[in-house]
């Protein structure tokens, strides 16, 4: 049964495409077949995380609006043939999407993938309403900061409120993914802490990602940082939360360079 | 006798501080709106008396606790027959709040006020004496005074209970509001806005297990967060109303 998995967090930055990508490459590399879709009609990025910018002919908004079939706008990754892409439109607004367009896509790719990963606009507008409308689970991406922790929390109150399952009586599975997360400055307290995140958001922790440079190299170079650097801090920290949505049990730890002459410090908490 | 018509009464909020001595307390005014029957007799009037009293018979207790004007602008009138038409009234069980269209040669303090600025609110149904019952033939349940939310209270969410208490099993989160008419009860941490007593229950409490709330604030008077005591914040507290502000004292 194929799983409509929804990565947002109302606040513009935090991490949401590039965990999309690495999520999404960390699934497909595990054996699945996975989808990721662009919903940030105008402003795409997913394409360039994933370094397809230049193999994008058709859209999502072509597929929406009937001017393409699927199976044209579908790009699969080069490296990984289980990870499909379904590109933003860079020259159209969110208007364009419509709910019945894309339940009628959600549902064909339902047919075709085990996980169907929507990449959601930051914000709370047209094009993150239907990147959620559709989906089974979510991944709530936050930083450790209280904007993002108070945008985050809007955002779960929307995803049990506007979503289709919420709709129906049925309970939306809601994930938390801490993004950014530097030790060093949690222990200075400058940095909101782990343990008051979860606090303030009551939802379950997926994974904390480390900030790295490995993130930010990845992402210039097109590759998702899981297939990069599988092996670096932040790799492993999204291998270990990619394992998780499939109902693994690894245990949380949040994984720190390794550098000489520092010692490195692992946490351990409880998942 | 005319149909008895609804009229909305309505003044301004009001706050005066006196301010030659600015160590005294502000004395508080509140506006308050409400629906008065008023009451239009016609000539002649003990006609219009006697029906009248068949109207308190076939429905007793319809002017009982209801504010009542008396509309006189088509009723030739003097002092004394005024004065003999509200006694009439008294006797029935109906006290006359204020006046209108009285003459203003035959008012005394003897007299109810005469009140301007009302606005029609239309006609008000008449009781027929029979019990107002559901469709499904019941009588009518009383509705519930209390609201019962056991999910955390996000950000941007507003809650709001104008009949009754508010009780939250989790937490109200930075961002989200609640409105009640009664009490709010907060299981879990408040960091919201609680509003309480919205319809102007000087008696609404707030209760909060950790109090990191934005505002809280009871029938108009609030505090916000950089009001409160620092060592109640994060605390069980409660808040209520005294003398017209808000005290804060832990639980614990």
């Amino acid at each position: 049964m194929a799983k409509v998995l929804v990565v947002t967090s109302g606040k513009g930055g935090v991490g949401k495409t590039t965990s999309t990508a690495a999520l999404g490459a960390a699934l497909a590399q595990s054996g699945q077949s996975v989808v990721v879709i662009d919903f940030d009609v105008g402003l795409r990025n997913l394409d360039l995380v994933l370094g397809a910018e230049r193999r994008v002919v058709y859209d999502l908004i072509n597929v929406v609006q009937g001017e393409a079939k699927l199976s044209q706008a579908l790009i699969r990754d080069k490296r990984v043939e289980t990870l499909s892409l379904l590109a933003a439109s860079q020259t159209r607004d969110k208007d364009a999407l419509t709910e019945e367009g894309v339940g009628r896509i959600i549902a064909e790719l339902r047919e075709k993938f085990d996980w169907v990963i929507c990449d959601s606009p930051a914000g709370i507008e047209r094009g993150a309403a239907l990147a959620m409308r559709f989906a089974d689970v979510a991944v709530v991406v936050t930083n450790p900061e209280v904007s993002s922790v108070r945008d985050s929390d809007r955002i779960i109150g929307l995803l049990d409120s506007k979503t289709l399952r919420a709709e129906n009586g049925e309970r939306m599975e809601k994930h938390l993914l801490i993004t950014r997360f530097d030790p060093a400055r949690e222990m200075r307290g400058e940095m909101l802490k782990t343990e008051d995140v979860l606090e303030i958001l009551s939802i379950p922790l997926l994974g904390v990602i480390p900030e790295s440079e490995e993130v930010l190299r990845a992402s210039n170079v097109g590759s998702p940082v899981t297939l990069n650097a599988p092996t670096s801090a932040p790799g492993r920290a999204y291998m270990d939360a990619a394992k998780r949505l499939k109902g693994e049990v690894v245990a949380m730890t949040v994984p720190t360079e390794r550098r000489a002459g520092l010692f490195s410090k692992i946490f351990r908490r409880a998942a | 006798m005319g149909n008895p018509s609804g009229r909305q009464v309505r003044s301004r909020n009001l706050s005066v501080t006196d301010v030659t001595s600015a160590a005294r307390p502000s004395i508080r005014f509140r506006g308050h709106s409400l629906i008065a029957l008023v009451v239009v007799p016609e000539e002649p009037v003990s006609d219009w008396l006697a029906h009248l009293d068949g109207l308190a018979q076939r429905s007793p207790g319809f002017f009982a606790s209801r504010p009542v004007i008396l509309d006189v602008s088509h009723l030739p009138h003097d002092r004394d027959s005024l004065r003999a038409l509200v006694a009439d009234l008294f006797t029935r069980g109906i006290r006359v709040m204020g006046l209108e269209g009285a003459d203003a040669a035959v008012l005394g303090p003897d007299l109810p006020p005469v009140l301007t600025g009302g606005s029609p609110t239309g006609q008000l149904e008449i009781p027929t004496g029979k019990l107002k019952t559901q469709p499904n033939g019941g009588p009518e349940r009383p509705r519930p005074a209390s609201l019962l939310i056991e999910d955390p209270v996000r950000s941007g969410q507003s809650i709001c209970f104008p009949d009754g208490d508010v009780t939250v099993v989790g937490s109200v989160s930075s961002g989200a509001e609640i409105i009640a008419g009664g009490s709010i009860h907060v299981y879990g941490t408040l960091r919201g806005r609680a509003v309480a007593g919205s319809g102007g229950d000087t008696k609404a409490r707030i209760y909060c297990r950790k109090l990191e709330a934005e505002l809280l604030m009871i029938d108009g008077s609030f505090r916000t967060d950089d009001e409160v005591q620092p060592e109640l914040r994060g605390r069980p507290v409660q808040a209520w109303l005294q003398d017209g502000a808000i005290a804060l004292a832990s639980l614990d």
